[in-house]
């Protein structure tokens, strides 16, 4: 489904990303994890098209997205929520919705965003008010329905979870999961690596730009490295 | 009672005029994160369009219509020659680079068709006054504010309901994840530009039917006052621009009805404090939801 081949991203002269390769499989969730700096949103940004890549490939469906803009990455299938949620704070939350499919026809996008609101019932309630007055959580409920309006081939999540009450937190993650058992391949970023291994299939573990281990999420879920690093267990 | 519906047409009459402006200058900030200084050659380009359309004998209201198309189409040629190969750029070179424009617009003007004012014929309809009782109001007056409300309705309509209008919109709140959305950067910069053409000509239009002609400055006094509308009322938010307009439209007004004739002068200079007192205590406007635009 997504493959990315020994991709670099530099900012200047200083290496954000250097040289990683890895790939998410069709209906799988797989999370990258990593500490701040790690490179994760870099290498999501790239994916996006949003920042150039210095080196390395990038395909979605055995096709690669080198020469496609970011605007027609959306058209392959390719959806985002980014760090931040970073919904449209002066458009409703319909108009939110409507914005994230706007690359379906009138009739389909309104198929859609009907989807979305029965299976997201909190935006219902708040269909007509300003995206910008929501809650964490509900923005974060926001970006990731508006990310759904075009039932990707690929859904791309970045820290999902940030800066969300911890009640919250459960609810992205219950969500996320029921988003992977429902068939959408995910590929999810994130610094709760408890969490977010308890739900993926596979995970990698990014540090200073590179990807230093990668297996199973269960293995990895007990590895002892992991577990004295990101989790704060010690055996 | 006479006196207070006079001094609301003027209101209403300065005010929706800044209010165009400003508007049109906000909708491509929002996207671009500079005032295009070159917004008041739109309105000039608008007169000397309507200005050789009615030699030609053509009816006023189709050249009028005509007009203001050319004046969005030469908005959006502006975006294409000038500024879209400085895309990504900093704000201050669009801003320097929009300086550049409107003075060679200037020049062309000049040279190519005339120094002086061209007069433009204004049909019998807006001319003379209406009176209500003891209160006479301009009939130009009366178009330029049923003219200004009808197309401030229009613009609300389709930027809250028509696709393209919530693109725009989505792409000045946050550009880059807009376009991951699929909404094509360059379609939305040139439908803004085109949009802040159309409203440079509506203005300019209401702006000619009260003075009758056309010359090479034209649009460089309500283009200094649309962006102190817009810099006061704040550049993220349409609705600043509306808020802005009015304001300095009923401060305009106030002034000329309560400064001895012998004052009035001095009616710019209070205009200009108002913006130094916005700039000092209120930097980024009445409106100030998203100071820091997305390019």
């Amino acid at each position: 489904m997504l493959k990315v081949n020994n991709l670099e991203v530099n900012y200047g002269p200083v290496a954000a990303v250097k040289g990683i390769s890895f790939e998410v499989q069709k209906g799988e969730l797989v999370t990258i994890i990593g500490a701040n700096g790690a490179g994760k949103s870099s290498t999501l940004n790239a994916i996006m098209g949003l920042v150039a890549m210095t080196a390395g490939e990038i395909e979605l469906s055995g096709q690669s997205l080198a020469e496609i803009s970011v605007e027609k990455r959306a058209c392959m299938g390719l959806a985002f929520s980014p760090e931040g949620r970073r919904v449209f704070n002066s458009l409703s939350v319909i108009d939110n919705l409507r914005a994230g499919g706007m690359t379906l026809s009138s009739s389909k996008s309104i198929e859609r965003m009907d989807v979305m609101l029965e299976q997201f019932p909190d935006l219902r309630e708040r269909a007509h008010q300003d995206a910008g007055t929501l809650s964490g959580g509900e923005q974060q409920m926001l970006a990731i329905a508006r990310a759904l309006m075009i039932d990707p081939s690929c859904l791309i999540l970045d820290e999902p979870s940030l800066g969300l009450a911890p009640k919250i937190v459960s609810q992205v993650f219950k969500l996320i999961d029921d988003l992977r058992r429902s068939g959408v391949t995910i590929l999810l970023v994130e610094q709760n690596v408890k969490k977010s291994l308890a739900i993926a299939d596979r995970a990698y573990v990014m540090e200073l730009g590179c990807i230093v281990q990668s297996g199973s999420a269960q293995e990895l879920i007990h590895d002892k490295e992991i577990r004295d690093r990101y989790l704060g267990v010690v055996d | 009672m006479e006196a207070f519906l006079q001094f609301l047409v003027s209101v209403l009459n300065l005010g929706s005029i800044y209010a165009l402006l400003a508007l049109g200058l906000v909708v491509v900030f929002g996207l671009l994160g500079f005032l295009n200084f070159a917004h008041g050659d739109l309105m000039t380009l608008f007169g000397y369009a309507l200005f050789f359309m009615l030699g030609w004998d053509m009816p006023f209201v189709l050249a009028a219509v005509l007009a203001i198309v050319f004046a969005g189409l030469c908005a959006i040629a502006m975006e294409r020659i000038a500024f879209r190969p400085l895309r990504g750029r900093s704000p201050m070179t669009l801003l320097i680079t929009s300086f550049a424009i409107s003075g060679a617009l200037h020049v062309l003007f000049q040279v190519l068709i005339s120094p002086r004012s061209k007069p433009i014929q204004i049909p019998e309809l807006l001319s003379g006054y209406i009176t209500f009782g003891e209160v006479y109001i301009s009939r130009a007056q009366i178009f330029t504010v049923v003219i200004a409300v009808v197309s401030l309705l229009l613009l609300n309509l389709f930027l809250s309901r028509s696709r393209l209008g919530i693109a725009l919109r989505a792409s000045a709140d946050d550009f880059d994840i807009a376009r991951t959305m699929g909404i094509q950067s360059n379609r939305v910069i040139a439908l803004a530009f085109f949009l802040s053409g159309i409203l440079a000509g509506v203005a300019a239009l209401l702006w000619i039917s009260q003075r009758g002609a056309v010359f090479p400055a034209l649009g460089l006094t309500p283009m200094i006052k649309a962006l102190i509308a817009a810099i006061i009322g704040g550049l993220s938010n349409p609705k600043g621009a509306l808020y802005g307009g009015f304001l300095l439209g009923a401060l305009e007004a106030t002034l000329l009805n309560v400064l001895p004739n012998e004052y009035v002068v001095f009616r710019d200079a209070a205009v200009l404090l108002l913006l130094v007192v916005f700039l000092v205590f209120r930097p980024n406007g009445i409106i100030a939801s998203n100071p820091e635009p997305m390019r």
